[in-house]
């Protein structure tokens, strides 16, 4: 499990996009549909952290000996 | 050398967050979460193979295993305090990540109580009546 680098950078590109995205939908009139598209995007992103974050607890859990 | 990569990396998050601050401050608090998780998985297996011959070496010197292994607990509860009241604290939410680390505080020290409960005792078994 090193540097996992690609994962670091999609979450960039995602926000990238939604953020291209959110002010897109913004300038042709579909301001709704722009706030929909961010929620989304930011639930992806969290979903990929949080399956991150996981492994790490799970992991330290494991190297320090919770057996709690 | 790992710790060039360590700080590749690192560098080339701050990077990114530092982009995608001004469009989505939210996406730069989640590069910061996933690069200090990142870090500290590849670290992991390194500090295990410490943590297990200072495991070894406590069993040799036939400490009691209960300590050695309510201090580990200790620093892993310390660690993850730490981390969670600093990824807290870099999102703006100074009150959140102070109450983190009561928290952390607190539990290491219930989780000390027999030990300084035995050192109580064995300091006064040596105070002559």
């Amino acid at each position: 499990m090193g540097l996992d680098v690609n994962a670091v950078f999609q979450i960039a590109g995602l926000g990238i996009i939604v953020a291209m995205l959110h002010t897109v939908l913004k300038m042709i009139g579909k301001e709704d549909y722009a706030h929909w598209v961010t929620l989304l995007g930011f639930v992806v992103a969290l979903f990929m952290v949080i399956t991150l974050l996981d492994d790490l607890f799970q992991k330290v859990k494991g190297v320090f000996l919770f057996q709690s | 050398m790992e710790i060039i990569q360590i700080v590749g990396f690192g560098l080339v998050a701050a990077f990114l967050a530092l982009v995608l601050k001004e469009q989505k401050a939210n996406f730069a608090f989640l590069v910061t979460l996933m690069v200090g998780a990142g870090i500290f998985l590849f670290l992991i297996d390194k500090i295990g193979q410490v943590l297990t011959m200072l495991q070894r070496l406590a069993i040799n010197a036939n400490v009691n295993m209960v300590y050695v292994e309510t201090l580990l607990k200790i620093i892993g509860i310390a660690y993850i305090a730490e981390f969670g009241a600093q990824i807290t604290r870099d999102a703006g939410q100074g009150a959140i990540a102070s109450k983190i680390e009561l928290g952390g505080k607190i539990l290491i020290l219930v989780m000390a109580i027999p030990i300084l409960t035995v050192i109580i005792e064995t300091v006064l078994t040596l105070i002559p009546k």
